[in-house]
């Protein structure tokens, strides 16, 4: 059952009076609860397609659908919406709120975005802390933490609403290979307990190799085994 | 809501300086401008009162022409005895009323068997005048203080003349005035005590009896040149106006406000209501006049109160380039957390109140702060008493005081231009981009 399907997906910036193509044409299919990763050198059109399949950014053309709504047709609260209601984001640089505890940050969608009654959210909160191994940190901000914590903590916050989908752009990006591991193992375990999809993007051919599908972006296009990971490592 | 307060709250605390140096901004402002307004208000009052307490009482009734003839203290311009009825029925009607005196202002001449100049009379009622201006004893600087202020055939001289004639309490001195009819008459009068003059050296203004005024005059009847009203309550001034010039005149037709925000419960109308008399007022009709409308303190009084407007402009504009200036930055500075409370779902209207939130609570935590500072600084200043000389007043103790309204107004204000100045980096927040916040360096 596919979760995201796009097709003839054609992403084009305006750079002053050049048109500057980043996704070129590119069709793929994405099934419920699969853990898959776009790979591809910077610049090869990761971002831009992790930003439009998380309504982040509109298509040029093409047709991206997300849970069977054609996400390139949402207006700007809709898109909110359809992210606060249906998608975690993990980023690169963890982007926690430097004011909110780590209890606080993976508080902060079920009352910003949701509206989670209190019981229900420290329930959920409690959970997730002890699924990432960072209920003893709960009550730190993110400066006191390390950043494989940190992106713990992000990947909790991403999935703290109950997501059927995760997208994390270069999650480990900022880590040393060690906790960048870890991070993946726990996004795949993550992935194996609550049955939530991750789409993630690397560059890394040590992590790409946990993915389960991986996609290969080169200057915009798939590769034309894109999703066969044994003939990427073949 | 508290959750966006919370966040806000500890934004603030985040820029910790920043904020500090805002709020203390703010708390400057708000202490400036409330102590400025109990200051000056207190200043103003007691300005008032030193007119209204010592010679204009807070209303007067004249006939018609009289007050635009004044100079001349035109006799041919007073009430007649009917005309005073009328006008003494119409104020015992009124509660507000506290009291009333009933004047005869001459235009006469003042020799002490040597030299001659001129002179204003007041003849008073000495008890109904010192119920009406109540200062008036205070004034008194020589002589006895025992017993009432007059006795017939006793003069108040004013200082000009005490100092320029050099006459003395005791001394005898001769009143030459010409009646209406035009011939002159005499009468001698003990020198009873020296008055202090409210605007300065130059006052000319005696007291004697009104009986004895009537006697110099050879008036046929009691005419009256002024009924001098004093209220029970000065703020009821503007009501008892409209009241009384309904009454005596059938208008309440008013020439416009001399004082207002400063101290309401001295601020006086600049009104003067006449109309053709209802009969017997002696051919014209009759006319009331506030204090303002007689005293040229009331165009320092509409200063003051347009000091005071001008200084709430400027903490205004304070609250709202501070405040603009410290959101702005924070917007800046945060844009990749924007975006990324915006990429995770926050709606653009709780990214909009958060940013507001921030504002709110700048502009609510210095107007706390100053709002406090100022009323302590307000208390500590009626402790410490500071005294100050107005005219031939001395020692006038400062007495700032301000009214809850004013309070009010002025955090209102102050929390409102804080929302305001919030609204624009706000609503940039509420409006940007994910992708390109999230990219921002």
């Amino acid at each position: 059952m596919s979760l995201i399907r796009a097709e003839q997906l054609v992403k084009t910036y305006r750079a002053g009076e050049v048109d500057v193509p980043a996704v070129k044409g590119v069709e793929f299919t994405i099934d419920v609860k699969s853990f898959v990763a776009f790979v591809g050198p910077s610049g090869s059109g990761k971002t831009t397609l992790l930003n439009m399949i998380g309504c982040l950014d509109h298509p040029t053309s093409g047709k991206l659908s997300v849970l069977d709504t054609d996400v390139g047709s949402l207006n700007r609260r809709a898109a909110a919406n359809f992210r606060g209601l249906h998608i975690g984001f993990v980023f690169q640089e963890f982007n926690l709120i430097p004011v909110l505890t780590v209890y606080e940050n993976i508080e902060y969608p079920l009352i910003m975005v949701q509206d989670w009654p209190a019981e229900k959210r420290r329930k959920q909160i409690m959970r997730l802390l002890e699924s990432v191994n960072m209920s003893e940190q709960a009550n730190k901000r993110p400066d006191q933490i390390s950043g494989g914590q940190k992106q713990r903590v992000a990947v909790a916050r991403a999935l703290a609403t109950d997501p059927q989908l995760v997208l994390a752009d270069e999650p480990t990006a900022n880590l040393d290979h060690d906790t960048a591991y870890r991070i993946i193992e726990l996004m795949k375990k993550m992935r194996d307990e609550l049955g939530t999809t991750f789409v993630f993007s690397t560059h890394d051919p040590k992590i790409m190799g946990e993915a389960e599908v991986i996609f290969t972006l080169d200057d915009g296009r798939l590769h034309a085994n894109a999703g066969n990971k044994e003939a990427i490592h073949a | 809501m508290l959750n966006v307060l919370k966040i806000a709250l500890r934004n603030l605390a985040r820029f910790g300086r920043r904020t500090l140096l805002t709020s203390t901004l703010i708390t400057l402002g708000i202490v400036s401008v409330l102590l400025f307004i109990a200051v000056a208000g207190s200043f103003k009052a007691m300005m008032i009162s030193q007119f209204t307490d010592a010679v204009l009482g807070h209303l007067e009734v004249h006939r018609k022409g009289y007050v635009a003839s004044i100079d001349t203290l035109p006799l041919n311009l007073n009430m007649k005895p009917a005309a005073v009825e009328r006008v003494e029925q119409a104020l015992k009607k009124l509660d507000a009323v506290e009291a009333y005196s009933t004047r005869v202002k001459i235009g006469a001449m003042f020799s002490n068997f040597t030299e001659t100049t001129s002179i204003r009379i007041n003849g008073i009622d000495p008890q109904a005048e010192v119920a009406t201006t109540p200062m008036l004893p205070g004034r008194i600087v020589g002589g006895s203080k025992q017993g009432p202020v007059l006795k017939r055939g006793e003069i108040l001289i004013p200082q000009l003349l005490e100092r320029g004639m050099n006459v003395k309490v005791g001394d005898t001195i001769v009143l030459v005035a010409t009646n209406r009819d035009g011939s002159v008459n005499g009468k001698t009068f003990t020198v009873r005590g020296i008055v202090e003059s409210v605007t300065g050296p130059s006052g000319r203004d005696g007291y004697i009896q009104i009986d004895d005024a009537r006697e110099l005059l050879r008036m046929k009847e009691a005419e009256v040149s002024e009924i001098a009203i004093r209220l029970k309550n000065p703020a009821q001034l503007d009501q008892v106006y409209a009241q009384l010039s309904k009454e005596l005149t059938g208008t309440t037709t008013k020439g416009g406000n001399a004082g207002t925000a400063a101290t309401a419960n001295q601020s006086g109308s600049a009104g003067t209501a006449g109309a053709a008399s209802k009969g017997g007022d002696g051919g014209g009709g009759l006319e009331v006049h506030t204090w303002a409308d007689l005293s040229p303190f009331a165009s320092l009084a509409r200063m003051i109160d347009l000091l005071t407007l001008f200084i709430k402009i400027m903490l205004v504009s304070i609250v709202l380039v501070s405040i603009m200036n410290v959101m702005v930055m924070a917007v800046y500075e945060r844009i990749r957390e924007i975006g990324t409370i915006a990429a995770i779902g926050t709606p653009p209207r709780k990214i909009l109140s958060l940013f507001l939130a921030e504002g709110l609570l700048l502009g609510v935590g210095g107007t706390a702060l100053g709002t406090a500072i100022a009323l302590a600084a307000i208390y500590a200043l009626n402790i410490w008493k500071l005294t100050f000389d107005f005219g031939q007043q001395h020692g006038l103790v400062l007495s700032p005081a301000i009214r809850a309204a004013d309070v009010v107004i002025v955090a209102v204000l102050v929390v409102i231009m804080a929302l305001l100045a919030s609204l624009q980096p706000a609503w940039k927040a509420s409006r940007m981009d994910p992708v390109t916040a999230l990219g921002h360096v």
